[in-house]
């Protein structure tokens, strides 16, 4: 890759992949079917057995506390084995930098280790049938209930991704009824299996139920199930907008994996329709245009800058990446493209990949909205009429 | 690991940007178009003593032997002023060309600055720029390298690009392989940055204008439809970058995938400075396009360089055919 990579920083790559390769299932049954949840979480348990499934945090959590070089070295490693995508993702890149950020020393200890090993598998629970995009327009409440020392949660949450296999969720919701829009929002943390919550699965467009409703009906939550302060929920939960690790700076070797794949299907299919010449180079252009904007922001990071906008810029990127690439993949395969399952070319991988792929220009908001935040904070442009 | 710019490579940009903008550039670039060189050589004098045509000069020859990054920063800035010259042929080509060969000599006038050396190389560059008032014009075909004489003027889409088709004459050299693929990469790796900093330039001056011009009682950058073409600039720009930075890395080390990124680099320059013209031009409405507004300067300059040192197309199916070999 041309870059310098220190003696430690190659011993740690080398480390990961023998590992890899010699523990590594491949592609495991859907995470968002029964046995796929199952299959999924015991490939969490083995990850965390050789300390690998949170090698960013600190030892005592279950992580190695490795640099952010070592972090996106090690994600490279990861898809480039062909490892399974992982299903501790949500609560691992969205809701542990808060924690660590946010929670206290004893939430820490009770949450953080059972989310390394895959004992928890953790459900955001930001949208609501009325907050998408406009998430300060969430209406769920939370209402104080003094005498049993915490809050009751009532309202409806929708769209959470690994709900219906999840064990536990988080999200905001509106303590203060007389605040508006950010203010007088509170973050908690919940079981999916309390009583009072109705956790209504939702098919996706592959078919399985990646996400679901949650309903909350009168759902009593401990205050010590309370992330940060109370009403001071919208902070905490954007403390870590911009957080390096997971969806923000998303490691380049998914994209690099893929990119690998498609040539290969080049390589077998290219003659058939030579027109896709273009599409097929420009994905693996793309990709490491990808890889190497990575490497810069893991510089600019650990000389103590952050992410910032340039979060959006990324995202943008990624996203419609990795659209495109699944596109020409599934050009490739002609009249087979429409097929799925065991009788479709690679298991069905294209059109598999290709659906999950749909949902990044939405989710973890949505792509008009990057293009707004690029636009108002790193190109300057006035935001025009007064919103909240 | 190291991917980002040294501090020595930021402060050697800053002082280029800070010459550039203290000179009136789009001024010399109209006079070069015009025939008039006096400012455009004025440049080549400052530019010469702050380093750049002395970059990838070897020590021994009087060059200062930096980088293909460094060359990479200089060319990106030369790109954002719209400086205009054969400042490719001289600066990123000529030193791996003419090393080994019995013009070696002429590397340390194009180190110091006073020798001005284009050079036609078909099929990727198949006309020499400025061949009627470089001091050197030469002719490389294949890996012979010639003197050669222009035969006849022709026009660029970009007027301060001043095209000359050439021919063949003096003796000819036969140049090593290395030096000849070295000098063209070092050549395509200039002309991408270039072409980010042209495709920069076109944004910066696109985001300025839509924040003044009003139409329906409002900037019209208030509008998400401008919002949103210019973020997608902001995008192609920012990933266009780090191949044109990865490719000099990839220079730097003698690393094989270097060509291959090369090209890459030259596809999405190209791609991005492309989306920032027509962007560019489409948000300044019909004052874009008029050759009176300095924004044609860019908006040109992209459209020429996307051919010049080999199209879009070549340099995809140069990066397949290097992939479908690994």
């Amino acid at each position: 890759m041309s870059l310098d990579f220190t003696e430690h920083e190659e011993a740690f790559r080398a480390e990961a992949r023998a590992w890899l390769a010699e523990h590594s299932p491949g592609r495991l049954p859907s995470m968002d079917t029964t046995d796929g949840a199952a299959a999924h979480r015991e490939w969490e348990k083995k990850l965390a057995s050789g300390r690998w499934s949170v090698v960013a945090w600190p030892e005592q959590y279950g992580g190695r506390e490795v640099s952010l070089t070592e972090w996106v070295i090690f994600e490279e490693e990861y898809y480039l084995s062909g490892a399974p995508t992982r299903i501790t993702q949500n609560g691992i890149s969205l809701l542990a930098p808060i924690i660590f950020e946010h929670g206290t020393p004893e939430q820490q200890q009770r949450f953080l280790p059972a989310m390394a090993d895959g004992t928890d598998v953790w459900a955001q629970a930001w949208s609501e049938p009325e907050a998408g995009s406009d998430l300060a327009g969430i209406r769920s409440t939370a209402t104080r209930d003094e005498a049993r020392g915490g809050w009751v949660l009532n309202g409806q949450k929708t769209w959470s991704s690994r709900a219906p296999y999840a064990d536990r969720g988080f999200g905001l919701f509106r303590s203060d009824p007389a605040a508006e829009r950010h203010r007088g929002l509170t973050y908690f943390l919940f079981p999916l299996t309390a009583d009072g919550i109705t956790v209504r699965p939702i098919p996706q467009l592959d078919g399985d139920p990646g996400f679901a409703e949650i309903f909350f009906d009168d759902v009593f939550v401990p205050d010590a199930d309370v992330l940060g302060g109370a009403g001071d929920g919208w902070r905490v939960a954007m403390s870590t907008a911009g957080n390096e690790r997971g969806l923000s700076l998303r490691a380049p070797g998914r994209f690099m994996a893929a990119a690998d794949r498609l040539l290969d299907l080049w390589r077998e299919r290219g003659d058939e329709t030579p027109t896709l010449r273009d599409d097929v180079v420009d994905a693996w252009i793309g990709a490491r245009a990808y890889q190497f904007y990575t490497w810069g922001t893991v510089d600019r990071l650990q000389d103590g800058g952050d992410m910032g906008a340039a979060g959006s810029v990324n995202k943008l990127f990624w996203s419609d990446l990795d659209v495109d690439l699944h596109e020409t993949g599934l050009a490739l395969l002609g009249a087979d493209q429409e097929l799925r399952g065991e009788a479709a070319p690679n298991g069905g991988r294209w059109m598999d990949d290709y659906l999950f792929s749909l949902s990044g220009p939405i989710y973890a908001g949505t792509n008009e909205i990057q293009r707004n935040i690029v636009a108002e904070r790193i190109l300057g442009l006035p935001r025009g009429e007064k919103r909240s | 690991m190291r991917f980002a710019m040294s501090a020595e490579q930021r402060s050697f940009g800053d002082a280029l940007t800070g010459l550039l903008t203290a000179s009136d550039v789009p001024a010399a670039n109209r006079a070069w178009a015009a025939g008039d060189d006096t400012a455009g050589l004025r440049l080549w004098e400052k530019l010469a003593e702050l380093g750049v045509t002395a970059l990838v000069v070897p020590e021994e020859a009087g060059g200062i032997d930096g980088t293909p990054l460094d060359l990479a920063v200089a060319f990106e800035c030369l790109g954002h002023h719209g400086v205009p010259g054969p400042w490719i042929e001289s600066v990123a080509l000529a030193p791996s060309l003419l090393a080994g060969t019995k013009h070696h000599d002429v590397l340390a006038d194009v180190a110091e600055g006073s020798a001005r050396v284009t050079i036609a190389a078909p099929p990727l560059a198949p006309y020499a720029l400025d061949a009627g008032s470089a001091t050197h014009v030469f002719l490389l075909e294949a890996d012979t390298l010639s003197p050669a004489r222009s035969t006849r003027a022709l026009t660029s889409v970009d007027p301060s690009r001043r095209l000359q088709a050439v021919e063949a004459d003096g003796p000819r050299e036969i140049l090593a392989d290395d030096a000849v693929a070295r000098g063209l990469d070092l050549a395509t790796l200039a002309c991408s940055a270039s072409l980010v900093g042209t495709g920069e330039r076109l944004l910066r001056d696109s985001v300025t204008y839509v924040g003044q011009r009003r139409q329906f009682g409002r900037v019209i950058g208030e509008y998400q439809a401008i919002k949103h073409a210019l973020a997608d600039v902001r995008v192609a720009l920012d990933f266009a970058r780090p191949l044109v930075h990865g490719a000099a890395r990839g220079l730097e080390s003698g690393d094989d995938d270097a060509t291959r990124d090369v090209s890459a680099a030259k596809v999405a320059a190209t791609d991005a400075a492309h989306l920032a013209a027509r962007t560019a031009l489409q948000v300044h409405g019909a004052i874009g396009y008029t050759m009176e507004h300095d924004l044609s300067i860019w908006i040109l300059r992209a459209r020429a360089l996307a051919g010049a040192w080999g199209s879009t197309s070549h340099h995809r199916g140069r990066v397949l055919d290097h992939l479908m070999r690994s």
